[in-house]
């Protein structure tokens, strides 16, 4: 996991806007207010939604892993899951 | 070796020299020779350079923003319209610091459609945080573009050099050309600490909040105050090395001047004339030729300002609403100082009308007699 990279003064910047770490450090998952839910029982394995995952946040493998530290929530794996096993529910604030 | 060449010309020469590495070409009067004379030596081999036909002068500085962040020394060249049409990519080349130079022909704004010297183009991008360095002759022109390098590539930021419509882009001058091996000495390989490179990969250029931003743009405005220094040492090194030295101003006869006139790019050469002939005749004038517009030399001219009783500033330009630039910048300069004479500002040449001998010698003898002067803009020859 990437360190996060924290400031204090104008001479700690680098010269420019450059990113001095991975984006992985900023978990854009607590952006989203939609959650994928994978209904195993649906689920075929055929992996359009790893496929089709903007992000991309989604492992491949037998069943789909979806890591919620950086889903958005766009519902682009619900929509194009050909057996309807992913459906998005509100995230709980 | 001594060549007779015209300002266009000698700008591929400086290109040359430099060795850049990637020119972004487009034309536009009275430019258009630089990259053609740029394609000859890059077609022949003798400038190793990545050479793009671009379609138009925005796309011109977006590739030479694309090219320097990889790390390759750019250049292109434009003038009046087509400055202004890469306006938004002059403050993306500053603001993600890249060390690009550009030579602009200073022409006219249109309409009307003029081709002619005019400084206004050049000083309407003023804010972009490029540095700008006028040329008063041929000779400077390849001299400013090998230094602009060595600065832009130690402060990590872009340059201009400027030089006037056909006054110096058509006019053949005798120009020394420095030899290839010593400015090799002089300005060595560009390596900058980050660049696009995939083996070490970076996102460039990101979103700053406001908790930040502040302190990324103080940091342009520090790297621009060291830019003064910088310019007076690389100007002195050059000299040492080339036998030419160059600074943020040029003083020509102020000691004992009553009356100083500040100028700027060719204006300047033909000013150089009227003060000899007027010294000659025992009048005390004296001259400072502006060669440094960004960062702007206030320290030198509040140095050099306090020798004289009068001031009269020369511009080849005019901020519509206001007067003309060098004479707000340079008024802004002395505001606060205890001992600051008072400064007069003339309105001269715009659109490439000859700058006469004898219409500096009216101005000077307008600062004399204080007769005719405004505060705002002094007209000269305005067909009235």
């Amino acid at each position: 996991m990437a360190k996060k990279i924290v400031f204090k003064r104008e001479k700690d910047l680098p010269y420019l806007a450059v990113s001095l770490s991975n984006t992985r450090s900023n978990k854009t998952g607590g952006w989203s207010s939609l959650r994928p839910v994978l209904d195993k029982k649906k689920c075929t394995g055929c992996m359009l939604c790893w496929k089709y995952c903007p992000e991309p946040c989604i492992k491949p493998g037998e069943k789909p892993k979806i890591d919620l530290d950086y889903c958005k929530g766009c519902g682009i794996c619900s929509e194009v899951c050909p057996t309807k096993a992913i459906t998005m529910k509100k995230e709980k604030k | 070796m001594k060549k007779l060449i015209t300002g266009n010309h000698t700008v591929s020469f400086g290109v040359k020299l430099s060795r850049a590495e990637v020119i972004a070409a487009y034309p536009i009067t009275p430019q258009t020779e630089i990259v053609e004379k740029l394609s000859e030596i890059v077609a022949d081999g003798s400038l190793p350079a990545k050479f793009i036909r671009v379609e138009s002068e925005h796309s011109a500085m977006a590739a030479c923003i694309g090219a320097s962040a990889t790390g390759a020394r750019a250049f292109t060249a434009t003038s009046s319209q087509g400055l202004a049409l890469m306006h938004e990519m002059l403050h993306w080349a500053s603001g993600a610091r890249l060390p690009i130079v550009m030579t602009n022909v200073n022409r006219a704004m249109a309409p009307p459609w003029n081709v002619w010297s005019d400084q206004t183009d050049s000083l309407a991008q003023r804010d972009t945080g490029w540095l700008q360095f006028y040329c008063e002759d041929n000779q400077e022109i390849v001299d400013t573009i090998i230094q602009a390098y060595k600065i832009s590539e130690k402060v990590m930021l872009p340059a201009m050099v400027i030089l006037d419509a056909f006054i110096l882009s058509h006019t053949s001058e005798p120009v020394d050309i420095p030899v290839q091996k010593k400015v090799d000495k002089f300005l060595p390989h560009y390596n900058p600490k980050y660049k696009l490179d995939i083996a070490n990969p970076h996102a460039f250029g990101g979103l700053v909040k406001p908790d930040w931003y502040y302190e990324f743009r103080y940091k342009i405005s520090r790297a621009m105050e060291d830019a003064k220094d910088l310019i007076n040492k690389v100007g002195r090194d050059f000299g040492r090395e080339f036998g030419r030295s160059y600074g943020l101003i040029e003083e020509y006869r102020c000691n004992k001047a009553d009356i100083i006139l500040f100028t700027s790019g060719t204006i300047s050469s033909t000013s150089r004339e009227v003060i000899d002939e007027l010294r000659s005749q025992g009048k005390k004038v004296g001259m400072v030729k502006v060669r440094v517009f960004r960062p702007f030399p206030s320290e030198q001219i509040r140095a050099v300002a306090k020798k004289a009783k009068i001031i009269g500033v020369i511009d080849r330009n005019i901020s519509f609403g206001n007067e003309g630039i060098f004479f707000s910048e340079i008024k802004s300069a002395l505001y606060n100082e205890k001992k600051a004479p008072p400064v007069y500002g003339f309105v001269a040449g715009l659109g490439g009308r000859d700058v006469r001998r004898e219409d500096i010698k009216k101005i000077i003898t307008r600062l004399d007699k204080k007769t005719g002067l405004t505060k705002g803009v002094n007209w000269v020859g305005l067909k009235k």
